[in-house]
């Protein structure tokens, strides 16, 4: 964890963590994680409330709890920039942490795998093999994306890749 | 267009006929050989040759299997032809799945299964086998066209679908336990699983499959930089797992990034896909065909043309449930095939009817098989040969934290889910 700024460390440190191993094919098993995945969620987006940094929105788009949708945003000199957010939990979840995607950012930046999804090798997986099955959803979101959208979107804004909704919209006007 | 340019000739003979001034014949040959010309090119167009139903070594021109079937003249494959009864599986058609696959198609393999979800892309056209007239094609589909016609003796299924979701993989499992092809086969409906795909996720999925059917599969991959990659036999409860330990790399000596998946950013050589995907085919032809030995591990470090080998057993630890099944399974099994060893050696030794070395023994000497020892315990990285590292930490020992709040089994998942649901909505 060196090399993390302080207050992801202590964010982290409170999202509660996770003890099931069980993936998508595990029966009971999985039931029993898709709980403790609901209560880091739970648990984390209520610290982003009240610490004033509400940052995304995500739930469960299939009852098994196997795909996930929702949005997540970031500001960038004091405007808003607001992004689509999808993944699946992948068979060999926990050993594998789920890809996380931002479909409308695809093809816009190097950082990014086909299809839209984040790159996290280098910043991410490594802590997530190290802490398996311990990390889950939240955490990905914590570590993962969070980081990932601090580091890219500034670049993209600057560079003129993406451009903020009400600019797209007076643009497209005049 | 062949019987229209026929016409074209006869109108133009009779129009030479027709005409009484002999001047204008010249010009009118002149317009027959081009449409003679014409007419051979549409010859050497796309011609299908016709399946063939047994593999002859007769050594002609049109037979397409002479060269292979040679093999067995020279000694080197016992039953070269026996290659038709066997089903490999494919996953991951790109720079090295693709080539791999071109090459069991060439050998007459009998049935090919191929599994991508990606298209192909202008992007792909510095690596073998894909053509730009197919890009915007699945790559999938885009390797049946060109291999069909290559080869129409080897049977083609293939399947548009990411194997990491649980859609795919169910789909995956059922590909691979259909034994339609060979009715009467052990085990499942494939001889070998082929991993070629790009990124860890993928390869985790194929030795979940694999370990969960107890198939022997290969693996395979190219480093980011594209100037190392590897290859590596894996039979499930005899050797190490894909996670039995953190993945091995193939130490560039320039960066130690590699088993990433094809970004944007990722370089890649046609010469080093094709390396690698020759190492990969030629093992399971060992493997198939049985013959020469079949490597456990091997790395290829382009920049330095090293070529490190090893060998791995598998980890008692290993957090995939269906590896340890395996691994059981495996030491039941130990007795009747050290017996089946012993009595293999005993036949070789008596066929060489040699006497002891010393009649009399009277410390217990005996030489011991050093091959056993060589092999790597992969839960010691600093046993690693030179040249080999690993690309990811092993997780760390499980301790329960201390500011936990444990989670009653009573805890409804509705529940939970309305609770996240008012949070998001506020």
């Amino acid at each position: 964890m060196e090399g993390w700024d302080p207050s992801t460390k202590s964010t982290l440190t409170q999202i509660p963590l996770l003890t099931t191993k069980a993936g998508p094919r595990d029966g009971a098993a999985w039931t029993q994680r898709l709980k403790e995945e609901y209560k880091a969620l739970i648990a984390y987006t209520q610290m982003n409330k009240s610490n004033d940094n509400d940052w995304f929105r995500i739930s469960a788009a299939n009852p098994e709890g196997t795909r996930w949708t929702g949005n997540c945003w970031y500001v960038h000199n004091l405007l808003k920039y607001e992004f689509d957010l999808q993944f699946d939990i992948p068979v060999t979840y926990p050993s594998t942490a789920p890809e996380l995607e931002l479909p409308q950012l695809d093809g816009k930046t190097q950082k990014m795998y086909r299809g839209g999804k984040i790159c996290l090798t280098v910043h991410f997986k490594p802590l997530w093999a190290k802490n398996c099955p311990r990390f889950g959803i939240a955490h990905a979101l914590c570590l993962g994306l969070a980081p990932w959208l601090a580091a890219e979107i500034p670049i993209l804004v600057d560079s003129g890749m993406i451009k903020h909704k009400d600019d797209a919209a007076s643009s497209a006007e005049s | 267009m062949e019987v229209e340019l026929k016409e074209v000739l006869n109108d133009l003979e009779s129009l030479k006929q027709s005409l009484a001034d002999t001047s204008h014949s010249a010009p009118i040959d002149k317009l027959k050989l081009r449409v003679e010309r014409l007419a051979n090119l549409g010859n050497y167009g796309p011609v299908r040759r016709s399946k063939v139903k047994d593999m002859s070594a007769e050594v002609v021109d049109s037979n397409p299997y002479s060269r292979l079937m040679a093999l067995q003249r020279m000694g080197i494959v016992e039953n070269y032809e026996s290659i038709r009864e066997f089903s490999v599986a494919i996953v991951g058609i790109g720079g090295v799945g693709s080539v791999a696959a071109e090459m069991l198609t060439r050998c007459g393999i009998g049935r090919l299964l191929l599994y991508d979800y990606d298209k192909v892309e202008l992007a792909n056209m510095n690596r073998l086998f894909f053509r730009p007239e197919q890009v915007g094609m699945t790559k999938t589909d885009a390797a049946v066209q060109t291999l069909s016609d290559i080869n129409p003796d080897v049977v083609l299924e293939s399947y548009t679908l990411n194997i990491t979701t649980v859609q795919g993989f169910d789909t995956f499992m059922s590909s691979l336990k259909n034994k339609s092809f060979r009715p009467n086969k052990e085990g499942s409906g494939v001889d070998l699983v082929l991993s070629c795909v790009d990124n860890y996720e993928a390869r985790m999925a194929v030795n979940q499959a694999c370990n969960e059917l107890n198939q022997t599969w290969m693996e395979s991959g190219v480093s980011e930089d594209a100037v190392s990659g590897h290859i590596q036999l894996l039979i499930p409860g005899e050797t190490a797992c894909f996670a039995c330990a953190p993945p091995l790399i193939v130490a560039s000596g320039v960066d130690e990034r590699t088993l990433k998946r094809e970004g944007v950013c990722a370089a890649s050589l046609p010469t080093t896909m094709g390396v690698v995907a020759g190492l990969l085919v030629q093992n399971t032809l060992k493997y198939l065909l049985k013959f020469g030995q079949v490597s456990p591990y091997l790395g290829y470090n382009s920049l330095k043309d090293f070529f490190p080998t090893m060998e791995m057993k598998p980890n008692p630890q290993c957090s995939n449930v269906a590896c340890l099944e395996r691994q059981k399974e495996y030491l039941l099994v130990k007795p009747a095939r050290d017996a089946a060893a012993k009595a293999k050696k005993e036949a070789e030794a008596s066929a060489a009817t040699e006497s002891p070395l010393h009649i009399d023994n009277e410390w217990n000497i005996s030489v011991v098989d050093d091959c056993e020892l060589d092999k790597v315990d992969v839960q010691s990285s600093d046993a690693l040969p030179e040249g080999l590292t690993r690309e990811l930490p092993s997780a760390d020992e499980y301790r329960t934290p201390l500011a936990e709040t444990p989670i009653s089994p009573a805890d409804d998942l509705d529940d939970l889910r309305k609770q996240l649901e008012a949070l998001n909505s506020a």
